[in-house]
């Protein structure tokens, strides 16, 4: 079906964009296709070794009312949980945030943290593209016409690790991000040096970043506040943020330090357990 | 386009119906099924008026296409008192005078009613976390918490004494 309609199809998952969008002449949809029949695109499977495959229509409360996967993924839960209203969560799904590709997406950053993979289906077979990868603009990535987003993957999370995701918002609910940031770092067994990490921002760059710089300063240095001082100096070197209606160039420079300085703090704690 | 057959448990009852595949489950309660209890605010997913629950999960209807309910088991505001019997909410909210121009009353009643029935000791900030999704432009929300901190101890109290 996608094949066929090329440009005029779309996939529905949860809906929560794409009907919106198309009942507001936004999108131009002659044909959506619900895939939440596919049990491949609505799966939650937590492997015996720790790895999570998410169908790309799960839903973000069927995400964070599973037990295992909120306690072996914190970072996941804190995006899923703030997504929208409690009304959003229970359609809208992890893989619709990624394909609409907004620059603000929640799920987007805690994704490329957690160094999730986007497993994609089309005519010419299935491929597999990193998170950090999938994403080329506002509203684009590199989906072909005919391809669908199938699944996202998730390593098992290492010992000793924790991560955290944040979103700095006017208000309490309800609100897109003036910034976005998740933060996933590995400690030595004694929970005092960093052995590896990996951060993500959002909302200020065309596409959510990583930023591979920052999550090098920690790696080797003890945890202080000086080693996580450097590695959200390197986050708001990497961030290109413009101001609009949410919020100016100085405002988003400093929230990415804010907010990654958080999520570090944040994911340490939770490292620790 | 024609039209397509959806059959759903709607308020308990069976009922099948013909919706144009691009018309939303509002559209389809509303006006095919004459169920205009839930009502259309924004229509884009933001304000809570048209929620109804959709398979155990509470759902903004003008989110979801009439198609999608096909099988599904809905619960709109006409399903929520018993008979004449009113539920605790709907007192509640009649009591405490927790709504005005009454337009957004159907869609808290259904979001208060879901959260109360999965979770019987919400607080108040729970309540004003999960009713987020609500949108009220009359009352400032303070009388809307306040009826459903009442009717959670009504209903508490009530099943209590089963």
């Amino acid at each position: 079906m996608l094949a066929k309609h090329g440009a005029a199809a779309r996939v529905l998952a949860g809906g929560t964009d794409l009907i919106i969008q198309a009942r507001e002449g936004r999108r131009d949809v002659a044909v959506m296709v619900d895939v939440k029949g596919i049990a491949e695109a609505t799966q939650l499977s937590l492997a015996g070794d720790g790895a999570l495959r998410i169908g790309a229509a799960t839903s973000c409360s069927a995400i964070y009312h599973n037990k295992d996967v909120a306690k072996a993924f914190p970072a996941l839960i804190d995006s899923a949980s703030l997504i929208g209203s409690v009304q959003i969560q229970a359609r809208a799904s992890i893989g619709g945030n990624l394909c609409n590709s907004g620059p603000a997406g929640d799920s987007i950053p805690t994704l490329i943290a957690l160094g999730a993979a986007c497993h994609i289906a089309g005519p010419a077979g299935e491929r597999t593209v990193p998170v950090e990868e999938f994403c080329t603009g506002p509203s684009r990535n590199v989906l072909q016409n005919g391809e669908m987003l199938v699944s996202i993957s998730f390593p098992a999370p290492a010992a000793h690790s924790g991560a955290a995701f944040e979103r700095f918002i006017p208000r309490n609910e309800m609100d897109i991000a003036v910034v976005n940031a998740c933060s996933n770092v590995t400690l030595s067994a004694d929970g005092q040096t960093f052995t590896a990490a990996r951060i993500a921002i959002g909302a200020v760059a065309p596409t959510p970043l990583y930023v591979p710089a920052a999550g090098a300063a920690l790696v080797g240095q003890p945890v202080s506040d000086a080693t996580i001082a450097k590695a959200c100096e390197a986050a708001q070197a990497a961030a290109t943020p413009i101001t609009d209606m949410r919020g100016s160039v100085e405002q988003r420079h400093h929230l990415v330090g804010v907010l990654v300085r958080r999520t570090i703090n944040k994911a340490v704690k939770r490292a620790r357990g | 386009m024609s039209k397509r057959i959806v059959s759903a448990t709607i308020n308990g009852e069976v009922n099948e119906f013909l919706v144009e595949p691009y018309h939303t489950l509002l559209e389809a309660l509303r006006n095919e099924l004459g169920l205009t209890g839930s009502k259309e605010g924004c229509g884009n997913g933001n304000c809570g008026a048209c929620n109804v629950v959709m398979n155990g999960q509470l759902v903004n209807s003008c989110c979801v296409l009439g198609v999608e309910a096909n099988g599904a088991t809905i619960t709109t505001i006409e399903g929520v008192a018993e008979g004449e019997q009113l539920h605790p909410l709907q007192q509640q909210f009649l009591e405490d005078a927790a709504l005005q121009c009454g337009i957004c009353t159907p869609g808290f009643i259904v979001a208060a009613k879901q959260l109360l029935e999965t979770e019987q000791d919400a607080d108040e900030e729970r309540m004003r976390h999960f009713l987020a999704g609500n949108l009220c432009r009359c009352t400032g929300y303070d009388k809307i918490i306040k009826a459903v901190i009442n009717a959670r101890d009504v209903m508490r109290s009530t099943a209590g004494a089963r």
